[in-house]
């Protein structure tokens, strides 16, 4: 078997390839279940009626998808800039934690309060997220490793304060927050659990972080010290200057899914389970499948919103591991950049030896 | 006093060590060959399920191990596949890798998760080495079989990569694979045979956690040590000697601060080897001779007849 390389491929072929990896992937993932004697008709059947035959279904999905979107846009905007920020979830976190504090410590009231914790919110993931590329800019420290630390202090960081300071007064034996003043809750869509202006905030991100990258000096710096730094290093691109700012939005974007997974659906600080399943990891796949490109990341944030609310449904009428999500994710992943060979690669079996 | 501290604190950051060490000599050999692996956590953690598992059943600690190298090699085996043959970006392949481990171990584990092992691996004293003073109580008295065998490891891996032919053909596959396949070495075997082992080692070091430290199986028990192990390659500068040494010091490390407890929040206790990983990178940033360390082609795929 031998791989050689193509020219540049149609639209059509780069949008069936990646579509093709996730039914492979979902294919298998049914295989899976199978193996764990749940029939796969049965399973399909479920998930269908479960999110696609009323609002409240179809909102879960939505409700799965805004963490998802929000984080993968930020990340589809630093992984253009080659920083490999793999630690969304602990940005999503300090978001939480920064929107918890506002709302229960700042005193600010009425209006400003949801504005004053999203600020917080993406302050915190920013800032967090910069730490790592301030340490990736001047000492070319590993951002993989880095980011992923950060992801268990963060953890831990919330244990902390839901055990010891921030532990509520009417929590009794519980590990969470007082409940946030009433201010602090975004509204919901009627009849759903669904907080929608995190829809909205996430498609508006998502088409910010689009404009960002394709239609400034900025985001033309971006792809340049993603794509070849040493060009960018030439033309004059400030590389810690330029990663500091992806770094900011790129985490604040993952804090703004906090700020909404506290706000719209806990309404305290709870455990780092519960805040998280695993959204900022996952956001990762959404990013790739979006092939980084920041307002795509709405829609495989959708698809893998989807993976999430199926694994969801699955867990209640069939009493499936939710576990299984991970692997669905996962295996996504594997099938993606499996496919993703084809598209640069036409393989050529037997033949010449290279 | 301070004898008997600096002694518990010799011994139990060595056993805290073990995993990390196995885990980080593993990748260190992949990484010599240029293939970068960031799915150590998933591999760590299939390896500790599969030790827990053919242990439990075989009552057989040391089958437990086999099994679990195995199993490590298997994943590895897939990265190989898709960062040598397929030329996927390696980091993603990596990150997938975690994924699918991290999930299947918690779907196929969770029938013996809170189960204790009846048979764990034996611990070991060796014989003459352990009168020595302080260094006798420290690492050769009472420590688990499997360390002993990571030392040993480390020690056999510092000769190969240095002193045989094999070795250097595989470091020269990481640092200048066109000349190395021009001078008639099998880039891709190479490769492939390097990440299958950073594989089996990864299991084992899985396997050290379940059969070993904590005879028992807990979901998500590797707790990002693979992450960890993963620094310590960095900050050993690709040496399996100062993987050692980088190992151990953050055993040690963790078992201080552990000492801690009561004077902090546990808490605060649980993200110290996480902040230790990050000031341990920054550390070796700093020494910048360190960063010569790493193989010239790293992360790369490589292409016949493409610069």
């Amino acid at each position: 078997m031998r791989l050689v390389p193509r020219g540049p491929v149609g639209p059509a072929l780069s949008l069936l390839v990646p579509l093709f990896s996730v039914l492979l992937a979902f294919a298998a993932s049914l295989l899976l279940l199978a193996l764990f004697g749940t029939s796969p008709r049965e399973a399909a059947v479920a998930v269908y009626q479960g999110l696609f035959t009323d609002l409240r279904g179809f909102s879960e999905l939505l409700r799965r998808a805004v963490p998802l979107v929000l984080a993968g846009a930020g990340l589809a905007l630093a992984f253009r800039a080659q920083f490999w920020n793999i630690g969304a979830e602990g940005q999503l976190l300090l978001g939480a934690v920064a929107a918890a504090g506002v709302a229960l410590f700042s005193g600010i009231e009425g209006g400003w309060l949801l504005p004053a914790m999203a600020l917080a919110a993406f302050l915190a993931g920013g800032l967090w997220a910069l730490l790592a590329a301030v340490l990736k800019a001047r000492l070319e420290v590993n951002d993989v490793i880095t980011t992923l630390m950060l992801n268990y202090v963060a953890v831990y960081l919330v244990e902390w304060l839901i055990h010891g300071p921030w532990k509520g007064k009417t929590a009794f034996g519980f590990a969470y927050t007082d409940r946030f003043p009433e201010a602090a809750s975004l509204p919901l869509f009627p009849g759903t659990a669904l907080a929608w202006p995190g829809v909205v905030l996430a498609v508006l991100l998502a088409g910010f972080f689009a404009w960002l990258l394709f239609a400034t000096t900025f985001g033309f710096e971006v792809r340049v010290l993603g794509e070849n730094p040493e060009a960018a290093r030439y033309a004059g691109v400030r590389a810690t200057v330029t990663l500091s700012l992806v770094a900011l939005f790129s985490g604040g974007a993952a804090g703004l899914a906090g700020f909404v997974e506290v706000a719209g659906t806990h309404h305290k600080l709870l455990s780092p389970l519960q805040i998280s399943l695993g959204y900022g990891y996952t956001a990762i796949i959404v990013a790739w499948l979006a092939r980084n490109h920041p307002l795509l990341a709405v829609l495989t944030g959708l698809l893998i919103g989807f993976v999430f609310a199926a694994g969801d449904v699955l867990k209640v009428a069939l009493m499936v591991p939710f576990q299984l999500v991970e692997v669905v994710n996962g295996l996504v992943l594997f099938f993606l950049i499996a496919g993703e060979v084809f598209l640069r690669y036409r393989v050529v079996f037997g033949g010449r030896r290279g | 006093m301070v004898e008997d501290w600096l002694v518990a604190t010799l011994a139990r950051g060595l056993a805290f060590a073990a995993p990390l060490l196995f885990a980080a000599l593993g990748e260190l050999v992949a990484e010599r060959s240029g293939v970068i692996n960031l799915g150590v956590e998933g591999m760590m953690i299939l390896g500790a399920l599969m030790a827990f598992v053919v242990a439990d059943a075989s009552a057989s600690p040391w089958l437990g191990v086999l099994a679990a190298a195995g199993v490590g090699a298997l994943a590895a085996l897939l990265h190989a596949f898709f960062a040598v043959t397929l030329r996927a970006n390696q980091y993603v392949s990596g990150l997938a890798l975690t994924m699918v481990g991290l999930g299947l171990s918690g779907l196929f584990g969770r029938a013996y998760a809170g189960k204790p092992l009846a048979h764990p691996l034996p611990k070991w004293d060796v014989p003459l080495l352990k009168e020595l003073p302080w260094i006798g109580p420290g690492v050769f008295e009472g420590q688990s079989a499997l360390l002993y065998l990571g030392l040993l490891l480390a020690l056999g891996l510092s000769v190969f990569l240095h002193q045989t032919r094999p070795g250097i053909h595989l470091r020269s596959v990481g640092e200048n694979p066109a000349a190395a396949d021009a001078l008639g070495v099998n880039v891709y075997l190479v490769r492939y045979l390097a990440v299958v082992f950073g594989g089996a080692m990864a299991g084992v070091a899985g396997a050290y956690l379940s059969v070993a430290y904590r005879p028992s199986w807990t979901e998500g028990m590797t707790a990002g040590m693979g992450w960890i192990a993963l620094a310590i390659v960095i900050f050993a500068a690709w040496e399996p000697l100062r993987a050692v040494l980088a190992a151990f010091l953050f055993g040690a490390f963790y078992h201080l601060a552990y000492r801690f407890q009561g004077v902090l929040p546990p808490e605060f206790l649980k993200m110290t080897p996480y902040l230790f990983t990050i000031l341990f990178l920054v550390l070796s940033a700093l020494g910048k001779s360190v960063r010569l360390g790493a193989p010239e082609a790293l992360g790369r795929p490589y292409v016949r007849g493409e610069r």
